[in-house]
């Protein structure tokens, strides 16, 4: 320890103002901070004494990610091996699979994994790897370097901020993105999203969001449709969503749904799709990853118990009531509302994305308000918007965009309250 | 009434004007800097959407569309007046324009004066003129256009008051200076038309 603050002080007056590396600052800046408690405490009149600062809170994220972090792996790979598992049994040539598998089949069979012998723990773990870990990777060195250059630049700190977007995007994309993809997606969260605005804490918008919904409406076709979601190469495994969406034909009493899920179709019970055993993007499957996330993030109080309360209270709400309605065109309404808690990404919107809190309301009556409307949209845009199979990513954008004006709103009434009390 | 509701749903949000169609843009980037001149702003353009709509509507219904004539007299049945369409809009638009500005004058002061050149301004409009444009050419009924009237107007409204809100917390950013003013302010409204893009294939 004592060796890395002494190479830290001994190269510290190069970054300084009048060294010969002043530009590079936020970078030494950020290095320093990451590692230590920072030196500087405030000039001004008020104080604050709590250990809760920004780069805590940020970390705290990150380590609330992690269960998310090893599901993605793990369900990845899992998805992937099962797909090559039963492209076997329909009578396709293992080296046939390998050869049009790409390197990172070529990488497992080489290393010497049994591809035929289907999932395994640490072979699904790999496997899922092979496919998060360059995605990461990609995110967080374009992301990060343009955050340098702005940094650089605009002379302001290099935060721990960046490390949260950088792990939230890569899990909400299908595995199967192209790299050149997520490079170009990222680029537009972190510049357009953040960056123009000045940085963390400026914006107004999820800069992961942004991202997603960048490549979302630039690519439809590599981050919707049926043939994204296993990581496999034209490996057709729909998630529940898209294929409720696109039945054609409604049976009575929620009989869609249940041949969907049923053995005839997907053959998943609610416990696979709790437990994230279902194809989906990477980090969105398991609910109950996103649940251990949200125990920790609400005992460290980092993320709002409230907003993820409102997000449940909307989203469940508005889709007993849709169930309730029915309809006799559009299968999506016969998914009771426990399913659509452990489908697609609301868990992990509503405990990650949704309790953002640069871009969600910062009032406490608000948060109510921003999280009941996030769920609510969540569901409209699931069932009745036959364009999106998903919701829970526009819907926050959505909420993110109406949030200053929930917390103007809030703030006026309660001036108002206030000043009626004192006019008395 | 579910066709109302839904055609009063449908101009508010998945065809909104501002965010769905960028139509009054010079407006709507310009007098949203506070929340407050943007919900009077809004209410203004909400209340002459909703009047010169349905009036357009009846001129257009009984004046100007191919035949519309014919309840004059027989002869007038082959007359197509739809040549003045523009200008008789137009019109009837400053017309609304100049009796809600002596209204305003005459009644709030104080609004009057933030709103400014803005408000005669409200005449040449393109979300005004738009509202009547969209109007006649889906050829709606009368209740049709009260409904998109409102509406339409309803969803400006609601666009720029949420614009201000975003703009007054900007206020705090540390926007590049090449950047600051309309040009994050073109930014913004961009970033918040992809979110608006969640209603676009709703079918109502």
């Amino acid at each position: 320890m004592k060796l890395i603050r002494n190479s830290l002080d001994k190269v510290a007056p190069l970054f300084h103002k009048g060294g010969k590396l002043e530009r590079l600052f936020p970078v030494y800046e950020a290095l320093d901070t990451f590692l230590y408690t920072p030196g500087e405490v405030t000039a001004g009149a008020s104080h604050v004494r709590d250990g809760m600062d920004l780069k805590r809170m940020m970390i705290t994220v990150v380590f609330a990610l992690l269960p998310c972090v090893y599901m993605a792996c793990w369900n990845t790979g899992y998805q992937a091996n099962l797909a090559i598992q039963s492209t076997v049994a329909s009578g396709t040539e293992i080296s046939q699979i390998v050869a049009n598998g790409g390197w990172r089949l070529a990488v497992l069979h080489i290393v010497g994994f049994d591809l035929q012998a289907g999932p395994s723990l640490l072979f699904n773990l790999i496997h899922g790897a092979l496919y998060f870990v360059p995605a990461f990777l990609v995110t967080n060195i374009v992301g990060g370097t343009w955050e340098v250059l702005f940094c650089c630049i605009r002379k302001h700190e290099l935060n721990e901020g960046f490390l949260v977007t950088g792990l939230l995007f890569p899990l909400v994309l299908p595995p199967t993105t192209p790299l050149w993809q997520v490079a170009l997606g990222i680029s537009f969260g972190v510049v357009l999203g953040k960056e123009v605005f000045g940085g963390t804490g400026k914006n107004f918008l999820n800069p992961a969001l942004t991202a997603r919904a960048f490549l979302y409406f630039a690519y439809p076709s590599q981050i919707i449709g049926d043939k994204v979601w296993v990581a496999l190469d034209g490996y057709t495994g729909p998630t529940i969503l898209t294929t409720m969406g696109s039945q054609r034909s409604v049976l009575p009493g929620g009989g869609t749904f249940k041949a969907v899920i049923g053995p005839e179709q997907l053959n998943i019970s609610w416990l696979d799709a709790f437990m994230g055993w279902i194809p989906g993007s990477m980090g969105e499957t398991s609910a109950l990853a996103c649940l251990l996330g949200a125990f920790f993030l609400i005992l460290t109080g980092v993320g709002s118990w409230r907003i993820m309360s409102g997000v449940l209270i909307g989203s469940m709400g508005m889709a007993t009531m849709l169930h309730g309605i029915g309809s006799s065109t559009n299968a999506v309404f016969q998914i009771p509302a426990h399913w659509h808690l452990v489908i697609g990404g609301l868990a992990f919107g509503l405990v990650f994305m949704a309790t953002d809190p640069v871009s969600a309301s910062m009032t406490e009556t608000g948060k109510w308000i921003y999280g009941i409307l996030i769920g609510v949209m969540t569901m409209i845009i699931r069932v009745l918007n036959p364009a999106f199979p998903e919701g829970i990513m526009l819907a926050i954008l959505f909420g993110n965009v109406f949030a200053p004006i929930i917390d103007f709103v809030v703030v006026q009434q309660n001036i108002r309250r206030r000043m009626a009390r004192n006019a008395a | 009434m579910e066709h109302y509701l839904s055609l009063f749903v449908k101009s508010v949000f998945p065809e909104n004007l501002a965010l769905a169609f960028f139509l009054g843009m010079c407006t709507f980037l310009a007098l949203s800097k506070n929340v407050k001149t943007a919900f009077s702003l809004g209410i203004a353009v909400t209340v002459i959407q909703g009047i010169t709509v349905p009036v357009n509507n009846l001129i257009f219904r009984y004046l100007l569309q191919p035949g519309a004539l014919a309840w004059l007299s027989p002869e007038l049945s082959e007359q197509d007046l739809g040549f003045v369409g523009l200008i008789s809009y137009i019109a009837v638009i400053a017309a609304m324009v100049q009796i809600l500005e002596m209204a305003l004058d005459r009644y709030f002061p104080a609004l009057y004066n933030t709103l400014g050149i803005f408000l005669p301004l409200i005449t040449v409009n393109c979300a005004i003129l738009g509202g009547t444009l969209l109007m006649v050419e889906r050829n709606m009924t009368f209740a049709d256009s009260v409904v998109f009237g409102w509406g339409s107007g309803f969803g400006w409204a609601m666009a720029i008051v949420v614009l201000a809100g975003i703009r007054e917390k900007l206020k705090y950013s540390d926007v590049p200076a090449g950047l600051r003013g309309l040009g994050i302010t073109f930014i913004t409204v961009g970033l918040m038309a992809l979110a608006f893009q969640s209603f676009s294939g709703i079918k109502l």
